[in-house]
C-alpha cells in the first residue's frame, strides 16, 4: 500500500506552510507549518472546529491570503512549480485554471444582477480570451448539465434558483476550466440535509467524471465519511493526523481525532454526551511542546516540553503524539498498552 | 387549571407576499398545526424540518413576536393571543427563548455581567446585591461556569459554546416552566454542542424545564428528544416518540431526511440518487392535496385532493400524514397485490 503511494505522484504539495495574522498583541498563528501532499483524482478531507485554520490554510495554499493576514512561510507547489514565488500576474494564470476553489457560502458569492450563464462565460472568457467565443454556450450548458442543473437556468438569475441550485451552479464555475485542485471550503454546511446531500452526490459524480483532485475543508464528520478519501486532523494551526478515512474512522490514533470522531451525535443509538471545551490556549501564545496538552486527556510530562514529530505509525497513518513510540524493528507501540500491561 | 402546559390548537399563520404588480399570494408558514406539552414530567419536545417547513414561525408564534392568522395557543389555561400587557410579562417570566446566533444576541460593548444584571432588574428577581450575585452564581455553576471566569469578559472572549451556555443560565435564572429554543446549537462546533445538550438534559431533568427545541439537526434530537414533530412546508409529515419515529420513520418525506443524514462511517454510503424540482413546482401543491406530492416517490392521485391527515403507526405515540397508513388503503393494497 505505501509503495504505491510512493509510486504515485503529488498533484499538490504543501511544506510546512505558515499563515499568521498580525494584531498588535502578537501574531495569532493560524496556520503554524502544516504539510501534506494531494495526489492525482483524491480528496483530501481537512477537518477540525472552528479557529483550527482550516480556512485560512486554504486560503494561503491559494495565495488569496489578505492583511492583516500574511504568509509567513513555507511551500506550495502544483505539478512541481512552486506558487510561492510566482508574481501577481503569473498566479493569475493558475488561479482558476489549476487551483479552482468553491468558497465557504459560495451560494451568496454570486454577483445578483448578472445571470448565471453570464457569469460562467465571464470566468471562461477571462482566461481564454475572444477565441473561447466559439461554441461558448454549448460549453456552458455542458456544465450546467455537468453538475445536474437543467438547461434553462442558462437564461436565470441567482435569485430564481434555490440554494442548492446556486450552490452547484458555483461547483460548475469552479470546474469551467477543467481544473486540477479544487478547495472546497464548507461547500454544503449552509444547506438542508436533504439537499446538501444532492450537492455532495454532485460532487462527488464531477470529480469522478473529471479525475480532478478536491481538498474538501469542513467540520462534518458524518459528510467526510461520506465524501472524502484521506483526512487531515487540524488543531490550533497543526496538523495532528492524517490518515485514509477507512483508518481514521476505524482506529484514530491522536487523542483529538478520537474526540472529533466521538462527537459526532448518533443517529443509531443513544449515547452518553461527551462534553469538552473549545480551544483553550491564547493562539498568540502556544505553549511549548504539543498544541493540545492543555485538552488532552492522556497528557505525559514529554508533552508539555517537546511538540511531537509526525510518525507514519501505520502504513499512511501519520500522527504527531508522543503516545506512540517506535520499536527498533520500526513498529509503534501505544504507550498506554505498556501502562496498561504493568 | 389544564393539565397542559402548553397546547397549540389548529394554529395557522399566513404570510401575504406581495409580489411585482401588485399580485398577492399567500405563503402558508403553518398550517392547521397541533402541540400540547404536558404540565410534568417536563420534557424535550423537538420541532424538526427543512429551511421553509415552519418551524421558526412556529417559535415565533410561541414567543409573542407575531400574532396567528387562525387558530388558538393556550398556556397554563390562557389564550396568550387576547392576554393584556400584565399577563404578556408574566408570560415572559414562564416562557423564555434560545436564538440560534451566539455571538448576535449579545451587546459587544457590555460584559456578560450585563446580560444577568438586565433580567433581574426587568423582572425584579433579587432585592440585595448579596441574593443578585448568588442567583448569577447558582445559573451559571447550572450551565458548568463560573462567575468569576466570565461575568468580568466582554462577548469576543468567549467561545461560541460559552455564550450558548451563557444564554441557557439566563433562561434558567428567570425560573421558565418552558423555554425555547431555536436552534441552539446549530452554530457551534460540533465538539462543542454536547456541552449545550447536556445543559438542557439537565435542566429538564433536575430542575423541571420542557423545552420547544426546534432544529434542522434530527441527530442531536434523536441523542436528546422526548417526542419530534417532523414540519414538511408547515405541516406536520410525522411525530411521536423521537427513537421510534427516527428508527422507523414512516412518511416518504422522513424517510428521504433520515436516510440523507450522512453517517460517520466510510463503509455506509449514500443509497440512489435523489431529483429535487425546482422550487415552483414544489410550490405547485401548496393550496391543494399534501405538500409532498412533487417530491414523493409513493404519491397517487389520491394525494392532489385534500391534505392527508395523522394516522396512527401505533396506538401509543407514533403518527405520519400520508395517505399510505390509511387502513382503507392498507386494505386495497392487501386485497390487489
Amino acid at each position: 500500500m505505501s509503495q504505491q503511494k510512493s509510486q504515485k505522484k503529488p498533484v499538490l504539495e504543501v511544506k510546512d506552510l505558515r499563515v499568521y495574522y498580525e494584531t498588535p498583541k502578537g501574531d495569532v498563528l493560524a496556520v503554524d507549518g502544516i504539510s501534506f501532499d494531494l495526489y492525482q483524482g483524491e480528496t483530501l478531507g481537512l477537518v477540525g472546529e472552528s479557529g483550527s485554520g482550516k480556512s485560512t490554510a486554504a486560503m494561503g495554499i491559494l495565495q488569496l491570503t489578505v492583511p492583516p493576514g500574511r504568509i509567513a512561510g513555507g511551500q506550495v507547489s502544483l505539478d512541481g512549480q512552486s506558487l510561492l514565488d510566482l508574481p501577481e500576474d503569473k498566479l493569475r494564470e493558475y488561479r482558476w485554471v489549476q487551483l479552482a476553489l468553491i468558497p465557504q457560502g459560495a451560494m451568496n458569492s454570486l454577483n445578483p444582477t448578472m445571470k448565471v450563464s453570464d457569469q460562467i462565460r465571464d470566468v471562461i472568457l477571462a482566461h481564454e480570451g475572444a477565441k473561447a467565443k466559439n461554441g461558448l454556450k454549448e460549453r456552458v450548458l455542458e456544465l450546467l448539465s455537468t453538475v445536474g442543473l437543467p438547461g434553462r437556468v442558462y437564461d436565470l438569475y441567482p435569485h430564481e434558483l434555490s440554494g442548492g441550485m446556486k450552490q452547484r451552479a458555483c461547483i460548475a464555475m469552479a470546474i469551467a476550466l477543467n481544473p486540477t485542485v479544487i478547495v472546497a471550503d464548507e461547500a454544503t454546511s449552509a444547506l438542508d440535509v436533504v439537499v446538501q446531500r444532492v450537492v455532495a452526490q454532485t460532487m462527488l459524480k464531477v470529480k469522478e467524471k473529471l479525475g480532478v483532485s478536491m481538498i474538501m475543508i469542513g467540520h462534518d464528520m458524518g459528510l467526510m465519511a461520506q465524501m472524502v478519501d484521506r483526512i487531515a486532523v487540524m488543531y490550533a494551526g497543526k496538523i495532528v493526523e492524517i490518515a485514509p478515512v477507512r483508518d481514521m474512522f476505524a482506529d484514530p490514533k491522536h487523542p483529538y481525532s478520537e474526540l472529533l470522531i466521538d462527537s459526532v451525535p448518533s443517529l443509531k443509538e443513544r449515547k452518553p454526551l461527551k462534553i469538552t471545551e473549545g480551544i483553550t490556549h491564547d493562539p498568540r501564545n502556544p505553549p511549548p511542546g504539543c498544541i493540545f496538552q492543555l485538552r488532552c486527556p492522556f497528557v505525559m510530562d514529554v508533552c508539555r516540553k517537546d511538540a511531537p514529530p509526525m510518525q507514519e505509525v501505520k502504513p499512511d497513518q501519520f500522527v504527531a503524539c508522543h503516545l506512540y513510540q517506535a520499536n527498533e524493528d520500526g513498529s509503534f507501540i501505544d504507550v498506554r498498552d505498556v501502562v496498561r500491561n504493568t | 387549571m389544564s393539565e397542559m402546559l402548553l397546547e397549540i390548537r389548529n394554529a395557522s399563520k399566513i404570510y401575504k407576499q406581495r409580489a411585482a404588480g401588485g399580485v398577492s399570494r399567500d405563503v402558508i408558514a403553518l398550517q392547521d398545526f397541533n402541540l400540547s406539552i404536558p404540565k410534568s414530567p417536563a420534557s424535550i419536545i423537538t420541532i424538526a424540518g427543512e429551511s421553509g417547513s415552519g418551524k421558526t414561525t412556529l417559535a415565533q408564534l410561541v414567543l409573542g413576536f407575531t400574532h396567528l392568522s387562525s387558530g388558538q395557543i393556550i398556556f397554563d389555561g390562557q389564550d396568550i393571543s387576547n392576554a393584556d400587557a400584565h399577563q404578556m410579562k408574566d408570560y415572559r417570566h414562564q416562557v423564555q427563548a434560545v436564538f440560534q446566533d451566539p455571538f448576535g444576541v449579545y451587546n459587544p460593548f457590555y460584559r456578560v455581567e450585563h446580560v444577568f444584571s438586565t433580567v433581574i432588574s426587568n423582572f425584579k428577581l433579587a432585592n440585595s446585591q448579596a441574593s443578585r450575585r448568588s442567583l448569577i452564581e447558582t445559573a451559571l455553576n447550572i450551565v458548568g461556569l463560573h462567575g468569576d471566569d466570565v461575568l468580568r469578559k466582554y462577548p469576543h472572549q468567549l467561545s461560541g459554546g460559552q455564550r450558548q451556555r451563557i444564554m441557557m443560565a439566563r433562561a434558567y435564572m428567570i425560573s421558565p416552566k418552558l423555554i425555547v429554543a431555536d436552534e441552539p446549537v446549530s452554530m457551534v462546533d460540533a465538539s462543542l454542542r454536547a456541552s449545550i445538550l447536556d445543559v438542557m438534559i439537565r435542566l429538564k431533568e433536575e430542575i423541571g424545564i420542557s423545552f420547544l427545541y426546534i432544529t434542522h439537526d434530527l441527530s442531536t434530537a434523536y441523542q436528546i428528544g422526548d417526542q419530534i414533530y417532523i414540519l414538511y412546508q408547515g405541516t406536520i409529515a410525522e411525530k411521536g416518540n423521537t427513537i421510534k419515529v427516527i428508527d422507523e420513520p414512516k412518511h416518504p418525506y422522513v424517510q428521504l431526511l433520515v436516510d440523507s443524514v450522512p453517517v460517520p462511517d466510510p463503509d455506509v454510503k449514500w443509497v440512489g440518487e435523489i431529483n429535487l424540482p425546482s422550487d415552483e413546482e414544489m410550490r405547485m401543491s401548496v393550496n391543494s392535496g399534501c405538500r409532498f406530492y412533487p417530491r414523493c416517490p409513493a404519491r397517487m392521485d389520491r394525494c392532489l385532493t385534500a391534505q392527508p391527515p395523522l394516522y396512527k403507526i401505533d396506538e401509543v405515540d407514533h403518527d405520519a400524514s400520508c395517505y399510505l397508513y390509511d387502513q382503507n388503503e392498507i386494505a386495497v393494497v392487501k386485497n390487489n397485490p
